[in-house]
């Protein structure tokens, strides 16, 4: 390379550096940089009244799943932490499947439509997506509650004599994250979908497959870069939420989110917070990475 | 001559990426621009002709050589700073800016006093017939309109040098022929020169004062439209422009002898080892009897062409040929399919070609 | 059943389960809003239309508060990461890629990614500790926090416009002795505006929306209108909260249609 070319080259890159400088700033400090304080947080010991005093332990670790008996001073497994993150993880993993059985007849829906059509109703996916998530899960809180639709509606057909009880406990949660997350499976279910080519089949109908053999062996495999995609997408955050589980849940029946405040606000043990928070952190990194390494993959076999 | 040179590229290599997988676009190409003259860079996609061009503009840097202008190195200044001005092959006008203001864009940007702006503006868009348009958006136009705008838009600073990227590639055939004749008019009438990329050599034979034949990032000859089509320099601007046959054989004192036998009078030829090519025009070819001398061949197939009537032609060693033949008036031209003739050639139409 | 043709692309139940799931979408939310107009006190009857949910809403003092609140801070996290997303997407984009650039891109897309309950314990540690050594509880916290995780999506729109901006036109710009600044805001910035209102605009619904990362970041008694409304559902639920939310919901949709009209392509 000649040294003007050489120069340009280097130009360019300083300049990309120097324009995204603003923009890293602000992130490392008021996004990324604070979660290394967290980590520091992790492995000091809780204050007598929140907050922590500098001293170097892993108790908050370990307080993660054993937990000490308070009369007795010995550590013992911990099951009120063991069913928190196993219904973290289970309704997550519910609200991933029942997203992806609505999302992908409502994708494929969408990506069927006239093309006037198309962004109109890919429009109308997108207003919940972008509405915000408090006013969603309260809106579906009106909807479950003793004096709410589903009950005014089944009271009035005869289906039932008494309101049913639905709000406040997993049932609540699983049915407000399905209802909050769903546009996140959908969107990028469309964008695979989107991008099948309907030719293929009228090439499994050519070669007699059935309709169901053609969902099963031809558009499934195809698409599955964009069910991996929206499964994360779901699943990332139904992991963490926060909000959905707090109104829905009623105080008790909490996540890893609502714990994870809990430590920081009654619980007083912000190095067990903090800790929990890292876990929740680490969980959802290995997630991303799994599906970046699953989508080069994907795109490197063309 | 040195003095009527406004551009001039000396020795430019331009390689794309790095290493092992760089690739030379341009490897070792001079050549020589002369004022008010319009300059054709003519061959296949990817020979590089457009890379050139990019390297006059300044978009690109030079890996190697330099670009004069004017006798003084430009390679390494900035577009802005150079009085070279581009008709793009996508037009690239700005679609936020009115017709009038993507004319006066260049002026402005060059600091020119509003009145003076205002007044090559008007000056240019009547030059290019479009004074109606001025206000318009440059999506509402159509693409021949599109194409003047263009022009009048790299024509407004008075550039030393206007360089046009296949402009007329993306206009239709009748539109295109109209274009050739106003960018030819337009040329004449600004003196300024026209450096012009095509891969279509009807329409660089028809509109150059010189051309450039470029292929695999090398310059394969230059010269005048006639000069190139009569003496092509080696095979593959033979193949290139217009069409070609093929003749090859080993080299005698003053004959071509061929795979049959048969000896082609070729009075300038030496005698030399290894196989030797020679082209010949299919209009420079005779068919007459056998008796009457000449190669020996069959015909193969006759295409009628209208005014023309190729005909196809096998010699004994397999070797094919095609005669242009004007066609008769009325009827049959008197040949038929398996029928023997003798070929001849028009005086020094068998030439010696390079490989 | 018969059909009376074959279309390839349908499958037997989808069209369906579609139009269910639209419904299931939209039938909450406009429940929701239908119970802003009870004029019943309770949540239960339906006792007529009314706007005196939106009048006590209106003249609650806490609301009015906490909307200029959730305004201002949308406002300031807009335009801060509106402007940094921009120089950053110009930064990264329509370039040689260079060492470094996956960097950056993870940097800005990290608030996607990370959990928002993370951020905010972590940001409620970070600014506790710079409140308490500096003595400083300005809404300028909030807005850092706001105008950080705004960042990606300001930035989405804007290098999708870069990304679809014909490069050709700034060489012709610099064709045209135009200098790279001149380039820039004669060329670039006119035809970069689109994106960069887009994008100014989705910021500001997720900084209006956000409940997490305010909730833990605010100091006493500075709520905003979703912090305000998350402590009320802890209380007696009144239609009032349906009156917030659905003049919420209305600034929302309104900003997204404006957003889908500007950003959908012109054939």
């Amino acid at each position: 390379m000649s040294r003007a070319e050489d120069a340009a080259v280097h130009r360019s890159v300083r300049n990309g550096w120097l324009l995204s400088t603003p923009a890293l700033f602000l992130l490392t400090i008021a996004a990324a940089g604070p979660l290394l304080i967290v980590l520091v947080y992790s492995f000091l010991t809780p204050g007598q009244h929140g907050n922590v005093v500098w001293d170097f332990s892993v108790e908050g670790w370990i307080g993660i799943l054993w937990s000490k008996d308070i009369f007795t001073g010995e550590w013992g497994l911990a099951d009120a932490h063991l069913t928190i993150f196993w219904r973290s993880v289970s309704l997550s993993l519910l609200t991933t499947i029942f997203t992806f059985l609505l999302g992908f007849p409502t994708a494929w829906f969408i990506a069927t439509r006239p093309p006037a059509q198309r962004a109109l109703w890919l429009f109308l996916i997108t207003i919940p997506f972008w509405t915000n998530l408090l006013i969603r899960t309260y809106a579906i809180n009106e909807v479950l509650r003793k004096e709410g639709l589903i009950n005014a509606v089944l009271l009035k057909l005869g289906v039932i004599d008494a309101p049913l009880d639905m709000l406040y406990g997993p049932f609540a949660i699983f049915v407000g994250m399905t209802y909050v997350y769903l546009p996140l499976m959908v969107l990028p279910l469309f964008a695979a979908i989107d991008r099948f080519d309907m030719k293929l089949l009228e090439a499994g109908y050519d070669l007699y497959a059935s309709r169901m053999q053609v969902l099963r062996r031809v558009i499934l495999p195809i698409v599955k870069p964009g069910i991996i995609a929206g499964s994360i997408l779901v699943f990332v955050p139904s992991l963490g939420a926060y909000v959905t589980p707090r109104v829905l849940g009623g105080g008790k029946q909490m996540m890893i989110g609502n714990f994870i405040e809990l430590q920081f606000l009654a619980g007083k043990n912000w190095p067990l917070g903090a800790a929990l928070a890292m876990v929740l952190l680490i969980i959802v990194t290995v997630a991303l990475l799994v599906y970046v390494r699953y989508a080069n993959r994907d795109t490197s076999h063309g | 001559m040195a003095d009527d040179v406004t551009i001039s590229a000396r020795h430019v290599i331009k390689a794309f990426g790095q290493g092992a997988a760089a690739v030379r676009a341009l490897d070792d190409v001079s050549v020589d621009i002369r004022r008010s003259e319009f300059f054709t860079l003519l061959g296949p996609s990817g020979c590089g002709k457009t890379t050139l061009l990019r390297l006059i503009a300044g978009f690109e840097m030079p890996t190697g050589g330099e670009i004069l202008l004017d006798g003084a190195d430009i390679s390494t200044l900035p577009p802005n700073k150079r009085p070279v001005n581009t008709v793009f092959q996508s037009y690239a006008l700005f679609p936020h800016l009115t017709v009038a203001q993507n004319v006066a864009f260049g002026l402005q940007m060059l600091g020119k006093p509003a009145a003076e702006v205002k007044a090559t503006t008007e000056r240019m868009l009547a030059l290019v017939k479009l004074e109606a348009m001025a206000g318009r958006k440059t999506a509402q136009l159509s693409g021949g309109q599109q194409q003047r705008v263009a022009l009048a838009r790299a024509l407004a600073p008075q550039p030393k040098v206007l360089l046009l990227d296949e402009p007329l590639s993306a206009l239709d055939l009748k539109l295109r022929k109209e274009m050739q004749i106003e960018l030819k008019r337009l040329q004449l009438e600004t003196g300024i020169t026209f450096v012009f990329v095509t891969h279509d050599q009807e329409e660089a034979l028809t509109m150059s004062d010189r051309i450039a034949v470029m292929s695999a990032g090398k310059v394969q000859q230059v010269g005048t439209a006639r000069d190139i089509y009569i003496h092509p320099r080696n095979r593959f601007v033979a193949s290139f422009i217009g069409e070609t046959n093929f003749l090859t054989g080993t080299a005698e004192d003053g004959a071509l002898r061929l795979g049959t036998g048969e000896r082609i009078e070729m009075p300038g030829l030496r005698a030399s080892p290894g196989p030797t090519t020679a082209i010949v025009r299919p209009e420079q070819l005779r068919l007459g009897k056998t008796a009457d001398g000449g190669l020996q061949a069959r015909v193969v197939s006759l295409v009628y062409f209208g005014t023309d009537t190729h005909c196809h032609l096998h010699l004994a060693d397999g070797t094919e040929l095609v005669a242009r033949l004007q066609s008769p008036a009325s009827g049959e031209a008197g040949l038929s399919r398996g029928d023997s003739v003798g070929i001849r050639f028009a005086e020094g139409a068998v030439q010696q070609v390079e490989d | 059943m018969a059909e009376r043709s074959f279309h390839v692309a349908r499958l037997p139940g989808f069209a369906t389960m579609a139009v269910a799931v639209f419904v299931a979408l939209y039938l909450p939310i406009f429940t929701l809003v239908a119970y802003s107009f009870n004029a019943s006190n309770s949540m239960a009857v339906w006792g007529g239309f009314s706007l005196d949910w939106y009048a006590k809403a209106w003249a609650n003092e806490q609301v009015k508060d906490a909307t200029v609140r959730s305004l201002v801070i949308a406002c300031f996290a807009a335009v801060i990461s509106t402007a940094v997303a921009t120089m950053a997407a110009l930064g990264t984009t329509r370039r040689r890629a260079f060492k470094g650039q996956t960097f950056i891109y993870v940097m800005i897309n990290q608030p996607l990614m990370v959990p928002e309950i993370v951020t905010a314990v972590a940001l409620m540690i970070l600014f506790g500790l710079v409140k308490t050594v500096t003595g400083i509880h300005g809404l300028g916290y909030l807005v850092l926090a706001h105008a950080a995780f705004c960042v990606p999506f300001a930035y989405l729109p804007i290098r999708a416009r870069l990304e679809g901006m014909d490069l050709t036109l700034e060489t012709a710009a610099a064709d045209l002795y135009a200098t790279p600044w001149a380039t820039f805001r004669r060329v670039t910035l006119p035809l970069l505006a689109p994106g960069m209102v887009a994008g100014a605009m989705l910021a500001f619904v997720i900084s209006l929306d956000d409940v997490v990362i305010t909730e833990f970041v605010k100091s006493g008694g500075q709520d905003t209108l979703p912090t305000y409304m998350l402590g009320q559902l802890r209380r007696q639920l009144t239609p009032e909260i349906n009156a917030v939310s659905t003049m919420l919901l209305a600034v929302t949709v309104v900003l997204l249609t404006t957003f889908f009209l500007l950003t959908r392509k012109k054939d």
